[in-house]
Parts: structure tokens; sequence; C-alpha cells
């Protein structure tokens, strides 16, 4: 059954910071609430629900983490979901937040998300490496000292070697993003890039290279999702989820196929409740980790068949104004943001953005009113969380 | 060929005991659910296929394909992470040793060798099979 006008998002909110050396963790929460808050119309005392990832209080979350930020934000709740989910957090929380408020244990949710990881010169090495080994799997892969973008790397090598991808075509990827993000202020890396500016850059795993990898940034983004008598009272763009899917990916045992994601399954679902198909969608976020990452999920997504995700990217066919599927028009995570090592709430935003007509006049796909909003969290070479959006305008 | 990092200690768990010994005595083991047939990896009492703890050690010939690879360089050191392939059914994480990371390659066949970690427990990884 379709989520479709069970409720609206009508607040949205980007931090534009993207070095917050200065400002607190639990202080770029409340920031963003403001924001979103803001943006809606709506005050911190209208929030009823409240939903957010493990990055709420550094590596003590989810645990009591989200106790201290409530107190901070002042909130009066009366429905706190913390479904942690790395990245891919704030794409669930969109149809948690949904159930929730049918469900009438809300009308008012927020959700926040933020980081920073340039301010406290974290490395996702470190922490990765810094791991306990607590979970049954570790002692059977920490010994090894991999790193992030090995895990990503040998989802490149293995779609290489299966179906002939080239470096110059996981190029275009960065290519695409970077003259999005040429129109963003906010964006870190918002020179326009070549494919072979990409090829040439030096290998960090093989076989990606540096402009394979996204940024890494601080800030962070909220939204605010309400019941439809709530959206009633405002006067704000009506943009409702239709469709959602979620899944945790993992190894299975060592029975796996390592170039398909949990987005096959979150895709079909989230297609399958909102009634569209891929050939529908006008404007996509998709996450973008790794070049890489893009490629898998959008063939894993069904915007074109298994293997051809190395022809469907080439030749600016992510760019908008330029291809036929317009992707990550802010500039993505691999120019623009990617706070806290988290890409969801940023894909959100900008698809948000699309659906209102607010995207930057140079990236704004005319009349956009259907999107759908993807993302992984943890790693897509090994077990993540994956979440699929679709958001109409009404 | 620059140096290669210490593998971390494994932490042993009453449920992985059986392995580390093995290990340290050159021995790849794996677990295999009864109620399917299937070997899996990394080893538990309980099967992921069924949820029965009807499983049991079997030993594996050591043998294998890469299914992926990845090189990092850096800052001195150099490690190869695979994804190996075993006869005996799962696809195992581990890492390439004694070996011109250069010149791996998807599909190459592989045998264990057992490395040192830090505190000297074995840990499997894996060489080209000549």
């Amino acid at each position: 059954m379709s989520l479709k006008n069970k409720a609206y998002i009508v607040g949205a909110y980007e931090h534009p910071t993207r070095d917050a050396t200065d400002i607190p963790l639990a202080q770029l929460h409340a920031e963003v609430a403001a924001g979103a808050l803001a943006d809606a119309g709506l005050t911190i005392a209208d929030v009823d629900g409240y939903f957010c990832g493990g990055d709420v209080a550094g590596w003590e979350a989810p645990g009591v983490g989200p106790f201290s930020i409530v107190e901070y934000l002042g909130l009066n709740l009366r429905h706190l979901d913390t479904t942690e989910s790395w990245g891919s957090a704030y794409i669930n929380h969109v149809a948690h937040a949904v159930q929730a408020i049918e469900a009438g244990k809300c009308r008012v949710a927020l959700i926040t998300q933020a980081g920073r990881p340039r301010a406290e010169r974290s490395s996702p090495e470190e922490d990765h490496q810094g791991q306990k080994q607590s979970g049954f799997e570790t002692p059977f892969e920490l010994p090894y000292n991999m790193v992030v973008t090995n895990m990503y790397g040998m989802v490149a090598a293995r779609h290489m070697y299966e179906h002939g991808t080239t470096p110059e075509q996981l190029a275009w990827i960065k290519v695409a993003a970077s003259h999005h993000a040429q129109h963003n202020p906010n964006a870190v890396l918002p020179k326009v890039v070549t494919v072979e500016d990409v090829v040439n850059s030096p290998i960090v795993s093989t076989p990606l290279r540096r402009l394979d990898c996204c940024i890494i940034s601080d800030g962070g983004g909220a939204m605010v999702i309400v019941h439809p008598d709530v959206a009633k009272s405002l006067n704000r763009p009506m943009i409702t989820p239709t469709g959602a899917g979620y899944t945790v990916k993992h190894l299975n045992g060592g029975y796996f196929d390592i170039l398909a994601s949990g987005g096959v399954k979150t895709g079909a679902e989230a297609f399958a409740q909102a009634g569209v198909t891929p050939k529908d969608i006008q404007y996509a976020s998709i996450y973008d980790s790794f070049t890489i990452t893009v490629m898998v999920q959008l063939e894993n997504l069904g915007f074109c068949a298994p293997g051809e995700g190395g022809k469907f990217v080439s030749d600016g066919n992510l760019i908008s104004g330029v291809g036929k599927l317009p992707v990550n028009t802010d500039g993505g995570g691999l120019c623009s943001n990617h706070p806290g090592n988290r890409g969801g709430m940023t894909k959100m935003i900008e698809a948000i953005r699309q659906l209102r007509g607010e995207a930057h006049p140079k990236v704004q796909v005319p009349d956009c009113g259907l999107a759908l909003v993807h993302g992984t969290g943890g790693q897509l070479g090994a077990r993540h969380g994956s979440a699929t959006v679709i958001l109409e305008r009404v | 060929m620059s140096e290669q990092k210490l593998p971390t200690s494994p932490v042993r768990t009453p449920e992985t005991d059986m392995f580390w010994d093995a290990a340290n005595e050159k021995r790849l083991l794996l677990k295999r659910c009864n109620g399917t047939g299937k070997a899996f990896h990394p080893p538990r009492t309980i099967s992921p296929f069924t949820g029965s703890a009807d499983t049991e050690w079997v030993e594996a010939s050591g043998k294998g394909t890469i299914y992926s690879l990845s090189v990092t360089k850096r800052k001195g050191t150099e490690h190869a992470i695979v994804y190996v392939e075993l006869p005996e059914g799962p696809i195992i994480l581990s890492a390439l040793t004694d070996c011109d990371f250069d010149a791996a390659a998807i599909g190459q066949s592989v045998k264990v060798a057992f490395v040192p970690s830090e505190n000297g427990q074995l840990v499997p990884m894996f060489t080209p099979d000549a």
C-alpha cells in the first residue's frame, strides 16, 4: 500500500559549514534542527517525535546518547526512534516517521544528522581498526588490517572483472558531481574535473583513485515530517513519501554476490509500494561514498541492467540538463558535503530542493515531480544497511 | 617491496577456539551446517541457514580462487585484501602474503598460508598456488 499523502515533508535544512571546528556536535544538531523547523514554519515546541542515528554523541550512541541530545534540544517527546544504520539511517527514518505519524505516535517528526570528522581529525581507517572485536565476524576480518577503501575497491575490481568496466567509466560519476558542484557555493570541491583528472589521480586502494573517493566534511542537516492536518496549516510545498524499502545486506555465511547491494531488495520494494518504475523518476539522489557506490546502486535499483552501469554513467548521463538521469545535483558527497562520513541526510535534502524547484537554476530539473533517494550505510563490499525512498510533489 | 604490517591478533571466544587452535597447526577449518550440507564462514555454533546448532567443524582443502582483490600501499606499508572463493563453497575474507601484490589477479588460484599475528597466533592468509 502506498505511503502517499499519509505525511508530508515540510522542512529541510543543510548546514552551510564544511568545517565545524568551532561548533560542538550537539550544537550542530541544534542548528540544523532550528533551520529545518524555521523552513517549515514551526518551532521546537511543536516537535513531539524525534529521530536520530548514531551520530548524536559520537561513538557512545545509539546507547543513551540520544537522551543527551533530546535534553540539549529541549524536546518534549511522545515518540523517539534511534534506529542506527550509518548514513542510510535518515532515509530509513523518513519511512519510520510516516509510520509513526500514521499510527498516531506523533504529529511533528524531527530528524537530525550531524558530524565533525574534519574538526576531530578522525580517520575512517583508524575508526575501523580501532573497533572492539565484539562482533562474531571481527576476529576474522580485523587481523588483515583492511581499510574502508579496500572494501569498496573489491567491489570495483569485481565489476571490472565481470563486466569489463573501465576506470574512465567510473570517472564519469565524479565528473558529473563536479559539474553540479561548480554551482554550489558551499561545495568543498567546486572545480570541474575531467575524466583524465580522475584517472590520473593517485591510487588509494586498487582500483580506486583519490578522485573516486568522496570528501571528508563537517556539518549536517535536518528534516521535518508532519501529519497531513499540520501540513495543511503551513503554507509549504507538499512533498510526500510514496514508497520505501529497508534491508540489511550481509555476507550470508560466505554465499553472496559482491555486486548486489541491499538496493536490489529495497529498490524493488519502494518502487512496488509507490506504483512507479525507474523510468518515471525525474531526479535521483544516490549515495556516493565512492564512484563505484553510485554505479552499483544504479544497477541494483533498476536504472540500468546489471553490468550496464559503465555505459549508463558515461558521457554526462548523470549531469542535469545533459543526461537522462540527473543525480546528486548539489555535487553530492563526491564534491560538496559528506557530513560525519554519512550521506543519507544530504541526499534527502537535495531531492526535496529539486521537488520544490529550489535547486540551483543551473541544475534544477524542469517541473520535477518524482524523485528517488537511496543510500547504503556500512560497507558496500560487506555488510550494510540499505534504504530507498520515493518522493512525490503533490 | 614495502613492509606488510603484522596482523592484529584475533580475539578468541569459546565458539571459535577450535578454529584458532587448528590455525596454529596450519589447518584451515570451516563450520558445516548439517541441515543443508553447506560449509560456512566465519564460524559460529548456530547455522545461519537453518538456525539449528546441528553444525560441525570440517577441514578445508586450503585451496581457493581470488574472487576479488584490493591493494593499498601507503606510509611504507602495503597490503592486499582478498575475498577467496573456496571449493567447499563459501567466499571468505583474507589477505595475500609472500607474493607480488601487483601481479595478483581475480580468478587466480591460491592456497592458504599461515602468518603470525602480533601475539603469535597464526592467522590464515593466501598465496599463489604455483
